[in-house]
């Protein structure tokens, strides 16, 4: 390394400065960043309060036997303390490992990831298909697009109530199956139908947002670049597989992890398509938790407590492994 | 080569006979191309219109058990249900809770989002990753993190079944949210923008208010449009944290038509048409630039 030396100063360049104190960096960090750090103040005060506040109250609540018998609460003018106590780690241990965690967690567990899988596959596979024909040069192009958006745009609590009229037992869908001498499963009673019509109303909830974002990623790949590929003779699905889909790389890996944690976290579709207290085999874990929490006598607020750390922490996990692989695959292509 | 060229020398007069084939040219498509494209979108618009089409068919019918017989709705579409809908529901209620709780989300929501989206978007600073992350972790909370402690807080502070508990929750969400938003929109306006500012001897603040914040003025409506319509839309916190009927907002409210016991589809029909057309409306101004700043954000992230 060459080392060049400052005219003006003497000094030599490419030498480190000592190291300041630590009272000293703190104080030039200050004068240098207070602008960033007051611009940035309000959102990280607001999200200490409503964020960071509860999250820990929350987790120190998994730590004890709250529920809803002795947790503080007033009944009139009678204010009665919080009486539950510490209980460590115990909670966790008995979602995960206690008697009868299959039933309660791991079952749960295991249908909220295939429901996650299938319901990310489907909106972006029918996302991308519908994205592809929108692509097209075609009369009446608009109008598609308005009618295909009609599912995001119309209020999720108020779509839902209409597939729960049109999945009802004699509903208009069974009706029409019924018409076409077709079996008519009882969508709204049956385990596995209620995992089926869940999966289904969701997949139509969801398909637009995929379609739109990859209709802008289409619409943002460079034609040249077909003509190209055209001129070299590649047929309609060689163009598609080495042209529009590494186009689409950006786009996708955003969109699949957006649909990936909305689809975790969906709770409306499945806590208003099957009432409050129904369907305990078809709810996922975020409706379940909520179901501990809210749903029953007495309130078993700690376990519903552990169930959302439990989810943060699968979440967590997943996208910082999530992005790692991206990383990985973009140094690889690069 | 030269046998070809013979060739077709040869053979010249019989084109005219045959008649000819015309070629596609780039991107052309035949009439059963065409006719499969028409087909496929419109079974797939089908789709997606048809349960909304059918909510607004039973919103017609007079009677509740009318969704069990469609086709009598048909001899006896009325009105009646909006008229009972607007005169003896809390429907006029409702609107008002719900737009107290989406505008009051709206205001904080993108007022304290505004300026640390302008902050990540120009600005390194130590804390800056750690920040982002938080920003876009915040967006992966489950409901169910916060729901019981949040719960706990409020009732300590006696504000269940109060505006503000609301407000405060969708917050929680809207702030990180519209600050991802907004750095998205302010990453699009160029950075010259402000080091003229600077150089004319503005501060920071100066550039942000005066030069980038009446520049960004459509990303902050779309940030506001957004927030506006999450906060209609929210549902867990809603109905758990009000209790008082005349407080609920649109999406508890709906669900009071249809208990265990009894359901009243039709005026649930007619409310949904309601509360669904001016969101509806609403959404459409704004979804395309809702596209590019959802997806923005990320990529560039």
């Amino acid at each position: 390394m060459t080392v060049a030396i400052d005219r003006a100063t003497g000094k030599r360049r490419g030498d480190r400065a000592p190291r300041p104190g630590l009272g000293q960096r703190v104080k030039n960090g200050f004068q240098k960043y207070w602008y960033a750090y007051a611009m940035i103040a309000p959102v990280v005060i607001v999200l200490g309060v409503l964020v960071g506040y509860p999250l820990a109250r929350g987790f120190y609540l998994t730590l004890t036997d709250a529920n809803s018998l002795n947790s503080a609460r007033t009944i009139g003018v009678n204010h009665i303390d919080a009486t539950y106590e510490f209980i460590g780690l115990d909670n966790y241990q008995d979602i995960l490992f206690g008697p009868t965690a299959y039933d309660r967690f791991w079952s749960h567990f295991l249908w909220t990831v295939f429901w996650t899988a299938a319901c990310v596959a489907l909106h972006y596979a029918l996302g991308l298909g519908l994205a592809l024909m929108l692509h097209q040069k075609l009369r009446g192009r608009t109008v598609y697009r308005l009618l295909l958006v009609l599912p995001w745009a119309v209020p999720t609590f108020v779509t839902v109530f209409s597939w729960r009229i049109m999945l009802a037992d004699s509903g208009a869908l069974n009706q029409l199956l019924g018409a076409l001498h077709l079996p008519q499963p009882a969508w709204l009673e049956d385990t596995f139908w209620q995992r089926f019509a869940a999966i289904m109303v969701n997949t139509w909830c969801g398909v637009p947002f995929m379609m739109l974002s990859l209709l802008g990623g289409l619409q943002s790949i460079d034609s040249t670049l077909y003509e190209a590929a055209e001129m070299d003779g590649a047929s309609a699905w060689q163009r598609f597989r080495h042209v529009t889909l590494p186009g689409l790389r950006a786009v996708s890996s955003t969109v699949v992890l957006l649909g990936i944690i909305w689809t975790f976290n969906q709770f409306v579709i499945i806590f208003l398509l099957f009432g409050k207290n129904s369907a305990p085999d078809a709810q996922i874990l975020v409706t379940w938790a909520y179901q501990l929490g809210f749903g029953q006598q007495p309130r078993d607020f700690a376990q519903s407590a552990a169930y959302g750390v439990l989810l943060l922490s699968i979440l967590t996990v997943f996208t910082s492994f999530y992005f790692r692989w991206l990383k990985r695959n973009d140094q690889l292509a690069v | 080569m030269s046998t070809t060229t013979l060739d077709t020398t040869e053979t010249a007069p019989a084109p005219a006979a045959v008649p000819v084939r015309r070629t596609r040219r780039r991107g052309e498509r035949g009439p059963l191309g065409t006719a499969l494209l028409h087909g496929g979108l419109a079974l797939a618009s089908l789709i997606a219109l048809a349960p909304v089409a059918w909510l607004c068919y039973l919103s017609l019918g007079p009677d509740k058990d009318d969704y069990l017989h469609p086709g009598g709705i048909a001899g006896k579409l009325t009105f009646s249900n909006y008229g009972f809908v607007l005169q003896h529901t809390g429907f006029l209620d409702w609107f008002k809770s719900t737009l107290i709780v989406a505008l009051g989300t709206t205001v904080v929501g993108v007022l304290v989002a505004a300026t640390t989206g302008y902050a990540v978007s120009r600005m390194r600073f130590p804390g800056y990753k750690p920040l982002m992350w938080v920003l876009l972790l915040t967006q992966a909370f489950p409901i169910a993190i916060l729901i019981v402690p949040m719960y706990e807080i409020f009732s300590e502070l006696g504000l269940i079944d109060t505006y503000w508990a609301l407000i405060a929750i969708n917050c929680s969400t809207a702030v990180p949210y519209s600050a991802w938003l907004l750095k998205g929109y302010f990453d699009t306006i160029p950075f010259e923008i402000d080091e003229a500012g600077r150089v004319d001897g503005l501060t920071p603040f100066g550039t942000f208010f005066r030069l980038i914040l009446p520049l960004a003025r459509p990303g902050l409506a779309v940030a506001a449009f957004y927030t506006f319509i999450t906060a209609v839309g929210e549902v867990a916190f809603a109905t758990t944290f009000l209790l008082d009927d005349s407080k609920y907002t649109f999406a508890v409210g709906l669900q009071t038509f249809v208990s265990e016991h009894d359901a009243q589809w039709n005026y649930m029909a007619a409310t949904a048409v309601l509360i669904a057309i001016p969101v509806t409306v609403f959404f459409y101004l704004v979804q395309r630039n809702l596209v590019t700043g959802l997806t923005a954000g990320g990529t560039k992230g």
